[in-house]
């Protein structure tokens, strides 16, 4: 009986199996609910390659799909807001420029709000059929947006050679707020995505959140045009912050970093995120009879 | 727990909320439905409020899918989980593997667990077979490694070669589940939980699947199969755990779970005590009370192929019947007569029944394939032959598989076996 004990322990490790026993009980917290996300790195890295794979499958143009929107909507807002209503630019940097280095991180944003809002329900059959952190879902969803945003990245630098704006030391700073742009949309995607695995109305909710989202947040504006007295009750909005640090990053300075408003932000971030990863995991342990 | 322990399950139980249209008249008029309709939206309001599930109907009600349901499964047992449909079979298998929580009780598990309540559990129509079987095994908990390490193994197993790079949506619905079980199948976990998912694909696939289950359960794996294939529980556990509303109605040997589970099985489907029945002809006279077949096992109504087996017909009658021919038919599933079985061809009639009394009829060797069968029984006075009671599926029996010619094939074509010799002549 030892030999065989230590024959399977070994094979265990090899599996990196996080706890021997496992005791189901009902209403039991997960105890090793970080370990066990982490020993199924595996499975989000497939799951996110399958859902890349799969989005421009059966597509003429394919990727190119990710290119055309936000090209499309910069054109537009410049016109609007930059022809017709004459709204100023932050700086001497060329209308069409801001508004872009706004439309990456609010297509960012909005992706993984929509993808991520509808992942465990798109999956209703991995979730209703094998165990694995249901959180992976929802992240993996997310990548989908990462890559499409690198994709834009790549159209906003060409522009920006063809405009003549060239960044400078800032830029270093970009990192931090992309992850902050997903960090901001995962907090609210978690939530609603546990909440549309119980009420299908979040479905038709979240296109109107994106739509409604992308005229109250600075995307086709600079943030610079609201009064001063509102200031800072804008900036309960947590896309503002990431907007505003894009152009703070990308153009030079020439955008104002207005910092208690980022310190705002970052509040509201983190609560959300508190908020839809504690939702998350009360309910996570029901999906598999709700959906 | 002790070492030999994988799976201790303790008074495990399982409620889920279930909604019900009332029963009270329809809403006819405008004004009842729109009331109707106001009240359902103010309790599903107050639901989403609460954050409870919105339950279709008006009534609610509590199932227990599952009640107090303890076992202890050893490493290296196979054990069979059988038992009619809706007794909670397959929520015990989600619960063992982790997809829904139990309401009360626990389950202490000691290894490493993967489940196979799907075939083809996440394969995607628009990848290719090569890639679903990353993506599938990457499901079902394999490593990266173990897939590549398994990868020709598993195209092979699905004789899918040439298609490996065809996306599934183009596979024929064979091949599909050829490639789904095929990745499944390498699958080598300490505890296998498997959820009928062999009856997929072509005969002649699912033979190949049943030898490679076979090979898995000879490995000193532990592992829980779900069924409605008898001979595949009977070749494949040494273990059943019958299922039956939602507890376990009995746990140990094969053979007596599987007789158990076709005969709560039988309870359920004919309903009604033969004595009860309506739909019967005759003049009344005598009345069949109750009709069975039983075997070697003592079970009612379960038999293995060529087993001496005995038809037995109680019978109550309240004046004298002074004669009386009986006769048996056994009928298939399609109410075919495979055999009549009657007085008048084989013996002479029964003279001067009267009150509570029984009829044996015993066949030394019932040389049946296996199936279910059902029973005709008729009594009728010569030589006019009026019925004296005349009752149609007055009972079902089930003929088991064994091996009677011992080739270890069973036979599978045709209504009976016989002994036979062969020999070649010029």
């Amino acid at each position: 009986m030892a030999g065989l004990t230590v024959a399977i322990t070994k094979k265990d490790q090899a599996h990196r199996t996080p706890e021997r026993v496992l005791v189901l009980e009902a209403g039991r917290a997960e105890r090793h609910y970080w370990r066990d996300l982490w020993s199924y790195r595996e499975l989000f890295a497939i799951l996110a390659w399958r859902d890349i794979a799969i989005r421009y499958k059966q597509t003429v143009i394919g990727i190119a799909w990710a290119l055309v929107r936000p090209l499309l909507t910069m054109l537009i807002f410049t016109v609007i807001f930059g022809r017709l209503a004459h709204l100023p630019s932050d700086g001497a940097v060329p209308y069409p420029v801001m508004v872009f280095a706004g439309m990456l991180p609010w297509m960012l944003f909005s992706t993984v709000l929509s993808e991520a809002s509808n992942s465990l329900v798109s999956n209703a059959n991995l979730i209703s059929k094998v165990y694995f952190p249901r959180l992976i879902v929802p992240c993996a969803s997310s990548v989908v947006a990462l890559v499409e945003f690198a994709i834009t990245f790549i159209l906003l630098v060409l522009m920006m050679l063809w405009f003549g704006v060239l960044p400078d030391f800032r830029i270093v700073f970009l990192p931090l707020f992309i992850a902050l742009a997903v960090l901001a949309s995962l907090g609210p995607a978690l939530y609603i995505t546990a909440l549309n695995v119980k009420y299908r109305d979040f479905r038709f909710i979240i296109p109107f959140i994106v739509q409604f989202g992308m005229y109250v947040s600075p995307v086709g504006f600079s943030s610079a045009v609201i009064p001063e007295k509102w200031r800072l009750l804008y900036r309960l909005n947590p896309v503002v912050g990431v907007i505003d640090g894009f152009r703070w990053c990308l153009l030079r300075g020439q955008s104002e970093l207005y910092m208690p408003g980022l310190y705002l932000n970052l509040v509201v971030i983190a609560a959300l995120l508190w908020l839809g990863m504690s939702y998350f995991r009360k309910t996570e342990r029901t999906f598999a009879d709700l959906i | 727990m002790e070492n030999d322990v994988v799976i201790r399950s303790e008074g495990l139980g399982k409620r889920y909320m279930i909604g019900h249209q009332s029963a009270s008249e329809p809403y006819v008029a405008l004004r009842d439905v729109v009331v109707h309709k106001m009240h359902r939206l103010g309790r599903t309001a107050v639901d989403l409020v609460r954050g409870r599930p919105i339950v279709a109907g008006d009534e609610l009600e509590e199932f227990w899918a599952l009640k107090d349901v303890s076992f202890d499964i050893k490493r290296g047992e196979v054990t069979g989980v059988i038992g009619p449909n809706g007794a909670g079979k397959s929520t015990l298998l989600k619960i063992l593997s982790r997809i829904t929580e139990p309401s009360e009780g626990r389950v202490t598990i000691n290894g490493r667990v993967a489940s196979l309540l799907e075939v083809g559990t996440g394969f995607h129509p628009e990848l290719t077979g090569r890639e679903n079987i990353f993506l599938n095994g990457a499901i079902l908990g394999m490593t990266k490694k173990e897939i590549k390490g398994r990868f020709d193994e598993i195209v092979a197993f699905a004789e899918i070669e040439k298609f490996l790079d065809t996306p599934v949506k183009r596979y024929s619905s064979g091949m599909y589940v050829r490639l789904a079980f095929a990745v499944a199948a390498h699958l080598e976990p300490e505890i296998l939980i498997v959820d009928e998912v062999l009856a997929v694909g072509d005969a002649q696939f699912q033979k190949k699947c049943l030898g490679k289950m076979q090979d898995v359960s000879q490995q000193g794996r532990t592992v829980l199969i779900v069924s409605h294939n008898m001979a595949m529980i009977r070749s494949l556990c040494s273990r059943t755990i019958v299922l039956s509303a939602g507890s376990v109605a009995s746990d140990g040997d094969v053979d007596d779970g599987i007789q158990q589970y076709l005969c709560d099985r039988d309870a359920t489907a004919t309903g009604i005590l033969l004595e009860g029945r309506k739909d019967r002809q005759g003049n009344g006279r005598l009345r069949f009370t109750d009709v069975y077949v039983i075997g070697k096992s003592g079970v009612k109504n379960v038999l293995y192929m060529g087993e001496a087996a005995q038809i037995v017909v109680r019978f109550s009658a309240a004046e004298i019947v002074k004669t009386c021919d009986v006769s048996i038919h056994l009928e298939n599933i399609w109410s075919d007569t495979i055999l009549r079985l009657a007085t008048r061809e084989t013996t002479t009639p029964f003279y001067n029944l009267t009150g509570e009394g029984s009829i044996t009829c015993t066949i030394p060797k019932l040389q049946l394939l296996p199936a279910r069968y059902y029973v005709l029984i008729a009594a009728s006075i010569p030589p006019a032959y009026e019925y004296l009671d005349y009752v149609s599926h007055a009972a079902v029996f089930e003929v088991l598989e064994d091996d009677v010619y011992g080739s270890g094939k069973i036979p599978e074509y045709g209504a009976f076996f016989t002994e036979c010799e062969w020999r070649t002549g010029s």
